[in-house]
């Protein structure tokens, strides 16, 4: 289905105060690829998921969702097919309860009330929460909120799923959980992190940034163990596919040699 | 610090009470913007020298209060947090307003009868109000609000305003936090640190208003602000209405405190 394509064309991107945030960038993500953008700080990607949000215009250059170009008379029907999890959840969750947080977006595509519970408890399912519907979305732990800021996203039923580093101070078990939801949908995704473990896990291509410039992108195997190319733009192999300075074979299948080495 | 927290925990507090289900909660918020408007208009058309027949218009806020299950301290609280307010209205009333009104054969300085007056308004307005916010909500409020035809834009400046009360509360803990970590031996703020502070958190607030604003936007916001629920009004609302408007008429016409007097006075005679 060609409409779910996401295109960047030669886009630039400069903050009001001079700072260059994205050089020349270019790439096109197909749908139901999922995509990992990686970069150290600053390196520019909360900056260009906000451009494909349509929160912030390209200087120059061209950005298309689908065949529609992201402008300011496109946005509503652009937002409606990208759903966009913040960084942080607590600039996502303004309302009063859970379910009035997932039900926010649908109720504002003006859908009867039936339909509007139909998808908030279809998302509240989906993620695992329904138990957390009439708690106040403050009152909850990160994880907690994590995943609430997931559904409210769901609950408009986007195509392509953005997030800002879903698994950013998470524990161990909540992020496994993150995780394994992200795995589990058809979707397409954009995903930008630090986790390259988890990158590794739940992307099949990684797009690598550096100083708001496309430095690779390309099969996530063979991105992820290119540690020239990670340090130089200030990252580092994922512990995963760590070679083990005792034999050489990656964390994987030592963890069945020599463990106790370690 | 745990006073900032306080106050936070207790904004949210009306929220989470307004979450809960009496027969008042039940009621549908237009007419219970309604009932209190009346109230309101009123509780405030009573001259300034009548206090006595302002009692009867204490049965509202009691009833309310009683059926909506909402905890005493909490509310008394937040009545009195107006009341030093209300008294620098009030207090020069006395001294300037030395006549002597009879009441009951009893003298009384008229500038202390209007400075109770006002206390007994303020009193029965604020409690009106917070009871109204306690057992609505304010998202259902707004909507009530939207359906009395008030303009889209003041209603949304309201419900911002009240969603960013809470933004700017918390960057203000976060921030005096960390002042306070790094400077153990203190107490409160050196005021050498007063003016960046308050800078960075205008700027800090500021961005946070801004990224909570996109996420809305995101998500389809367009200025209407739907809450999902536009139930019909039913019987029991329009008795409710009409119930309390009639009291409230009555109260206003007759001097119900003078009746209750006499009859009263009739019996033991
Ligand atoms: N509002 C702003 N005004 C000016 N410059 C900004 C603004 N926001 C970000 N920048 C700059 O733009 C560049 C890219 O920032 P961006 O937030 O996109 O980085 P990032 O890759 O998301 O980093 P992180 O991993 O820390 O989240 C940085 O150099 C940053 O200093
Ligand atoms: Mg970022």
């Amino acid at each position: 289905m060609s409409h779910h394509k996401l295109e960047f064309k030669n886009v630039h991107f400069t903050y009001p105060d001079g700072n260059k945030a994205i050089n020349d960038v270019s790439f096109c993500i197909r749908h139901g690829e999922s995509v990992g953008i990686i970069g150290s700080n600053g390196a520019g990607k909360s900056t260009l998921l906000m451009l494909m949000m349509g929160i912030i215009f390209a200087s120059h250059g061209e950005i298309l969702v689908g065949d529609t170009h992201v402008t300011k008379k496109t946005l509503p029907m652009i937002r409606q097919r990208l759903g966009m999890v913040f960084q942080n959840p607590d600039d996502q969750l303004f309302m009063t309860t859970v379910y009035d947080d997932v039900a926010f977006g649908p109720r504002n595509y003006m859908m009867d009330e039936e339909d509007v519970a139909k998808k908030v408890n279809y998302a509240l399912e989906v993620v695992g929460i329904p138990h957390l519907k009439d708690r106040a979305p403050f009152r909850l732990s990160g994880g907690e909120k994590r995943s609430v800021s997931i559904a409210t996203v769901l609950s408009m039923q986007p195509d392509i799923l953005i997030m800002d580093e879903p698994t950013s101070s998470l524990d161990p078990k909540s992020r496994r959980k993150v995780i394994d939801l992200l795995k589990s949908f058809e979707h397409t995704k954009i995903i930008t992190s630090h986790d390259l473990d988890m990158v590794y896990e739940v992307c099949n291509r990684v797009i690598v940034l550096k100083d708001g410039r496309v430095m690779a992108d390309g099969a996530a195997e063979e991105i992820l163990v290119n540690g020239e190319l990670l340090e130089e733009c200030g990252l580092e192999i994922p512990l995963s596919l760590k070679s083990c300075p005792k034999c050489g074979s990656t964390i994987k299948r030592v963890k069945e040699c020599h463990i106790e080495n370690l | 610090m745990p006073d900032i927290m306080n106050s936070l925990y207790n904004i949210r507090l009306l929220d989470s009470l307004a979450r809960k289900e009496t027969p008042v909660h039940r009621m549908h918020p237009l007419v219970k913007v309604l009932v209190t408007l009346i109230f309101l208009i009123f509780v405030v058309s009573f001259d300034r020298y009548e206090v006595i027949r302002l009692m009867p218009f204490f049965l509202y806020p009691v009833i309310i209060f009683m059926l909506s299950d909402i905890p005493a301290i909490p509310f008394l609280k937040r009545i009195m947090l107006a009341m030093p307010f209300v008294i620098g209205i009030g207090i020069l009333n006395p001294l300037f307003d030395k006549h002597i009104l009879l009441i009951n054969g009893v003298a009384i300085s008229r500038g202390w009868v209007s400075f109770f007056s006002i206390l007994i308004k303020s009193v029965l307005t604020i409690a009106a109000g917070i009871l109204l916010i306690a057992t609505t909500g304010m998202d259902k409020l707004a909507a009530a609000l939207r359906m009395l035809k008030i303009p889209k834009i003041l209603v949304l400046q309201l419900l911002l305003t009240y969603r960013y009360i809470s933004i700017l509360m918390e960057e203000v803990a976060r921030t005096i936090r960390a002042y306070l970590l790094r400077a153990p031996m203190q107490k409160g703020i050196h005021r050498s640190a007063w003016g960046s502070l308050a800078g960075q958190l205008l700027i800090r607030t500021y961005d946070r208003g801004q990224r909570v604003y996109h996420a809305m936007c995101l998500r389809g916001f367009s200025g209407e602000y739907n809450t999902g629920d536009n139930a019909r009004l039913n019987i029991k609302d329009y008795v409710y209405l009409l119930c309390w408007a009639l009291f409230f008429v009555v109260a206003k016409i007759y001097n119900i405190p003078l009746i209750i007097e006499s009859i009263l006075a009739g019996v033991i005679r």
